[in-house]
């Protein structure tokens, strides 16, 4: 008897900790959801009805949207290209580490220079000048492309360093059976590696998701909290919200994010077990 | 021959890319050990309404220490900002010590009832964006009167589950037959986990702590919304206030922001980058 809760004793403090902090306080969200701002007034569904239909809200989760849909396929192709070559040239390994260096600065300290690359008349205009106008990088419909680059440069490192790993993960004589048999360059990719990586692709793609909410950072540091409208994010506007505390929008679209968040999860997850089975 | 021909375009690409990764930190530093007047040649055209583009270099005409000297001496409030930023990382990883990794322990290397439902709660709170449990850290933050303290970054941190699933997955492969011989020997429960789990899995812990101390060190959600008093402001959100006419300053708060994560990130790579794998990929 005693044995069989040793382990609960172990985990008790540190799950207590995100009971207290994330899942108790989650609750009263979820109340609060469905509560009139001020007072406890039950209102239904109503604060839902007010965040779908707020304009700010649209914007915002469709560019959110169209920003998971850009950034992630690109990085995933990107990333998955640059870890087929470097396993070609097994003596530039050590190049992946320089890869990881934009994800391990904060992106504070980085500020600076985005501002001068991309302002009106910063660096990046000066190196494209003679090929096209000079842009106003942050404060027109290409600040969108600017946040999508953002994103690939901090995250390509972590991304190849995975691919990496599941591609080490192939068994080497399978490999080795089917370049006996005859097998091209081609041939073994898209017949065994590409076929092995499709199990680690599911938690890649996830990671990817999550770490492109942290692009907010950089938004905010270089465009305050209302950039030029094609990159107004999700997270623009729970920060504007908060500040006004609205919080029964933020209620509302927090349940609603969550909600997304799992939802996109289960989805995932069922069409890589699918895949798997057949 | 053709094939040396592929190998030569796939390394060009792949230094072409490395040396993107790098380029910032270089110019940066080459930025901070470049003197005020030469600097101000640099970046005129944004200053001045000047014609002409922004010039970032790698080398500057005459290097000099001043900027570094500014940064030492005169200027306090980068220095209590610094502060601030390590003390909530050193926070967060001492509490995460604590009650991260026993509890990861438990997670991997124990079955109980609930253990599921647990390891399910941690798995998708990792998934979500810091914007879902906002409100909810805010309540509990409220309740306890803890706003505006460095305790209300520090304290959710210090559950974050991340690390923990990190831990977990390092955890999991520390074979069973070893707690078995610990057991014969007479070891309890708590002496297993001090002196088989911890030194088994110390590199996970290590991995773990690293991924964490790297979120601690850029974060700007949590405190732009929780700290008011910029007293207790990270570097992070200290550095993007810095006006570009103190340019040479700026550069060189930038660069030594960056240092504690460097050093860090040059004496353990091998760490990191299997934080990172544990992250996702089960071995």
């Amino acid at each position: 008897m005693k044995r069989k809760y040793t382990g609960f004793y172990f985990v008790l403090p540190g799950f207590a900790g995100v009971l207290l902090f994330y899942l108790v306080p989650f609750l009263d969200v979820m109340r609060r959801s469905v509560c009139a701002a001020l007072g406890d007034g039950f209102v239904g569904l109503a604060n839902y009805r007010t965040v779908l239909t707020n304009e700010a809200f649209q914007l915002a989760a469709k560019n959110t949207g169209r920003f998971l849909l850009t950034c992630i396929p690109c990085l995933l192709a990107l990333s998955l290209l640059m870890a087929l070559g470097i396993r070609e040239l097994c003596r530039l390994t050590w190049l992946k580490n320089l890869y990881l260096i934009p994800f391990v600065i904060p992106s504070a300290a980085t500020v600076l220079l985005w501002q001068l690359l991309l302002d009106r008349k910063g660096a990046l205009n000066g190196i494209l000048e003679g090929i096209t106008e000079p842009v106003d990088w942050m404060n027109s419909s290409a600040a969108f492309g600017v946040l999508v680059c953002c994103y690939i440069w901090k995250n390509l490192g972590y991304h190849v360093v995975l691919w990496l790993a599941g591609l080490h993960a192939v068994p080497k004589e399978i490999l080795e059976a089917a370049s006996m048999d005859g097998a091209g360059r081609r041939e073994l990719l898209f017949h065994i590696l590409l076929p092995y990586l499709r199990p680690v692709t599911f938690m890649i793609v996830v990671i990817a998701i999550v770490n492109s909410f942290k692009v907010f950072r950089e938004a905010w540091m270089l465009a305050g909290s209302y950039p030029q409208e094609n990159i107004y994010l999700l997270q623009h506007l729970f920060n504007n919200w908060f500040l006004e505390l609205s919080m029964d929008k933020l209620a509302a679209g927090a349940m609603l994010l969550a909600l997304a968040a799992a939802g996109i999860m289960g989805l995932l997850w069922k069409f890589w077990d699918k895949e798997e089975r057949s | 021959m053709k094939k040396l021909f592929a190998h030569a375009i796939i390394a060009v690409m792949l230094f072409a890319v490395g040396m993107l990764a790098v380029l910032p930190v270089l110019i940066l530093f080459s930025g901070s050990i470049t003197g005020e007047a030469e600097l101000y040649g640099w970046i005129a055209p944004i200053l001045g309404g000047q014609e002409g583009f922004v010039r970032l270099r790698l080398f500057p005409d005459y290097p000099t220490l001043r900027n570094f000297v500014e940064l030492l001496l005169d200027s306090p409030e980068f220095f209590q900002m610094f502060w601030n930023t390590q003390r909530i990382s050193v926070e967060t990883l001492a509490g995460g010590l604590l009650f991260g990794v026993p509890c990861a322990w438990g997670l991997a290397q124990y079955r109980f009832p609930g253990r599921k439902a647990i390891l399910w709660c941690y798995i998708l709170l990792m998934i979500m964006p810091f914007q879902v449990t906002m409100l909810s850290e805010y309540l509990v933050l409220k309740k306890f009167g803890l706003l505006d303290t460095l305790a209300a970054v520090i304290l959710p941190g210090i559950f974050q589950t991340l690390p923990v699933f990190v831990m977990y997955r390092f955890f999991s492969s520390v074979p069973n037959a070893l707690l078995e011989a610990a057991r014969i020997d007479g070891a309890g429960e708590l002496g297993i986990f001090l002196k088989v789990g911890v030194p088994v899995g110390s590199s996970g812990i290590f991995s773990a702590m690293m991924l964490q101390f790297l979120e601690c060190q850029s974060m700007v959600e949590r405190p732009l919304i929780f700290l008011k008093n910029k007293q207790l402001w990270p570097l992070a959100l200290y550095l993007p206030e810095i006006s570009p006419e103190r340019a040479g300053f700026a550069m060189c708060a930038s660069f030594v922001a960056m240092l504690p994560v460097l050093l860090l990130f040059f004496s353990g790579q091998e760490y990191l980058e299997a934080g990172i794998v544990a992250s996702a990929i089960k071995e």
